[in-house]
């Protein structure tokens, strides 16, 4: 297993030796400077100044040789400072962590609640009532645009049942713990109901291959009951291939946040680089990109670790 | 929004190796009900895109002195802040949102298409280039990669068909590939080798009619994803820009008026919801429809 893991992460640092190349020339090679980016169009600065400033950020350095300074500072845990504001890029980063991974840890939460029971009734159902709902219900829950969904929340609780401030927002945890949650809430919701819908729809399917095997049939011909039946063999080998598509649906929410936080005003990670590209904050893109890409990866071998440990036929080597 | 992956980039194809023909597909779409609903409103959508400007309609323009009001007989969808008709506005919207969807998911499927044909045919070095390089755009999130693209381009739906089609590009390169290894194994490839055959009218008699029915399931899903992404994309403020009628540019512009017209808000969103919900129907029932284990 932790031989497993050391090839996986790895085999990650070409990838993500990738995305920093990446990164790094697309942010460069758009038009827009950085600089006047930072100073506004108000001020026009002599040559000179300019050249200072860019001398002063690495700017007129050769792009191989930035993108070396870069990398090598990384692997002593400097990111850099950002642009824009002068602060490190580590620390603008870790203040909007905490909100973008809280959304994203809540809404996979709410959709697994929702979706895991609705797939396995639906599965153990096929065709009834329920089950056609629930496929129903299914694909318009994954149509649904969760700008719209938010914005209809917002009209519903916070203009006609002024359950909620309009402004959202985030407070912090540790400061006030009800704050947090009830301003999580409805995010979480925006965020969580394609990804209900989804697991739902992943669930079923996934039940249904098992129900269909042949131990299965044996288990119900030696008169084990249905319940005994779907609690010993059918949840668990159906789990399995929901942990994998599951884990990957995840990651994807990190980026899906970035449209909720925006509704909601929440200050995550999302909209800070949204910010940090349009404003050309090079260092900030950089770092704000390669910190999501790292979890992004981490979250798809975390899955594959599970996926061996739910089923030890999958010897991880 | 498409918080989701398309779940058939992450499924292997089923139907890979069974060979359908246009009307073969055609068949099993009247055959399956819930494909046939989908088709019924894709067609629906792209007819309206069509000839909207046929249409008795105002012209999604013109302003008038009737802001905000209610969806009356004379107003079915109501009117928006400057007094411009919403119903055509929601109508003509669709041109946008199909226009994109079209081309980015073209370029996905062209540009993806051949590099997973290369990648499974060949093997080998091109297979490894391109399977590595692919999954550097792996290592974001969907969504996020096509905000940043747009993002640093600028706002333009030109450029939101570049993003789109950047992010598919890859799956569509990876939902190719696996079928391709698995079909030039086949028998049939083997005899047409055999007979000697060239690599060309290998690829173009044998491989290719093969991965039909995998690329028409996946162009329907990701057809989905990009009316979905367009319209995130433009409610954010990155696609068409006012006064264009745009579903994301609608709704967003509603935003500020949600307490005395929240009509503003329900339109240009159900657009968009019914729109996607026709092709992910589509291509969901077109996969059951063409995979002879799913029925």
């Amino acid at each position: 297993m932790s031989g497993y893991l050391a090839k996986r992460l790895l085999g990650a640092i070409p990838t993500l030796i990738g995305v920093s190349l990446l990164t790094f020339l697309f942010i460069r090679l758009i038009p827009g400077d950085v600089i006047a980016a930072r100073l506004g169009t108000s001020t026009a600065l002599d040559p000179e100044e300019l050249a200072s400033l860019r001398a002063y950020f690495g700017l007129d350095q050769p792009l191989p040789v930035q993108y070396w300074n870069w990398l090598t500072s990384l692997l002593r845990g400097d990111f850099g400072y950002s642009i824009r504001t002068g602060r490190p890029v580590l620390v603008e980063i870790a203040e909007r962590l905490p909100a973008t991974l809280e959304l994203a840890a809540a809404a996979t939460l709410i959709a697994v609640a929702i979706g895991l029971p609705l797939g396995l009734l639906s599965a153990m159902r096929p065709h009834s009532r329920l089950d056609m709902a629930a496929r129903i219900g299914g694909l318009v829950g994954l149509s649904l645009p969760s700008f719209w969904l938010g914005t209809l929340i917002i009209v519903l609780f916070s203009l006609y049942l002024r359950w909620l401030p309009n402004t959202g927002g985030y407070v912090d945890f540790v400061r006030d713990p009800l704050a947090n949650l009830a301003l999580l809430l409805f995010p979480a919701i925006t965020l969580g109901v394609a990804l209900a819908a989804a697991t739902m729809r992943m669930t079923r399917s996934a039940m249904l291959d098992v129900l269909g095997a042949d131990y299965v049939r044996t288990a119900a011909a030696k008169g084990l009951g249905p319940g005994l039946i779907v609690r010993r063999h059918v949840l668990k080998n159906g789990l399995i291939v929901v942990v994998t598509l599951l884990g990957i649906q995840v990651g994807q929410l990190l980026g899906g946040a970035v449209v909720v936080e925006e509704i909601f005003s929440i200050p995550g990670v999302g909209r800070m680089l949204l910010t940090a590209i349009v404003q050309r904050d090079y260092a900030l893109v950089q770092g704000g990109v390669l910190v999501i890409a790292v979890l992004f990866v981490m979250v798809n071998i975390v899955v594959d670790l599970l996926y061996g440990y739910l089923d030890p036929r999958i010897r991880l080597a | 929004m498409a918080t989701w992956i398309p779940e058939s980039a992450s499924r292997s194809s089923a139907a890979a190796g069974r060979s359908f023909g246009l009307t073969g597909i055609l068949a099993a779409v009247a055959r399956e009900p819930v494909a046939l609903l989908g088709l019924v409103l894709v067609v629906s959508y792209v007819a309206i895109a069509l000839f909207v400007s046929f249409l008795p309609l105002r012209d999604p323009l013109q302003l008038s002195t009737q802001r905000l009001a209610a969806p009356s007989a004379e107003f079915p969808f109501g009117t928006d802040a400057l007094g411009r008709d919403l119903l055509s506005r929601v109508l003509y919207g669709s041109r946008l949102s199909i226009e994109v969807a079209v081309l980015s998911v073209a370029i996905a499927t062209m540009i993806g298409g051949t590099l997973g044909l290369v990648a499974g045919y060949l093997g080998g070095v091109a297979d490894l280039v391109i399977g590595r390089v692919m999954d550097v755009f792996f290592a974001f999130p969907a969504i996020l990669l096509a905000l940043g693209i747009v993002a640093a381009l600028g706002p333009d739906p030109r450029n939101v068909i570049i993003a789109i089609a950047v992010v598919y590009t890859p799956i569509f390169a990876r939902v190719v590939r696996g079928p391709v290894l698995a079909l030039k194994e086949r028998d049939f490839v083997e005899a047409a080798r055999a007979i000697g055959a060239t690599q060309t009218r290998i690829v173009a008699r044998h491989i290719v009619p093969n991965l039909l029915s995998t690329l028409i399931v996946q162009v329907s899903l990701a057809l989905s994803w990009a009316v979905l992404t367009e319209g995130a994309l433009s409610f954010l403020g990155l696609s068409a820009q006012p006064p264009a009628p745009s579903w994301g540019v609608m709704l967003n512009e509603g935003r500020q008026y949600l307490e005395f017209a929240t009509h503003l808000a329900i339109f240009p969103g159900l657009a968009i919801m019914i729109a996607v919900l026709g092709f992910n129907l589509l291509g969901d029932g077109l996969r059951d429809a063409l995979d002879p284990q799913r029925r």
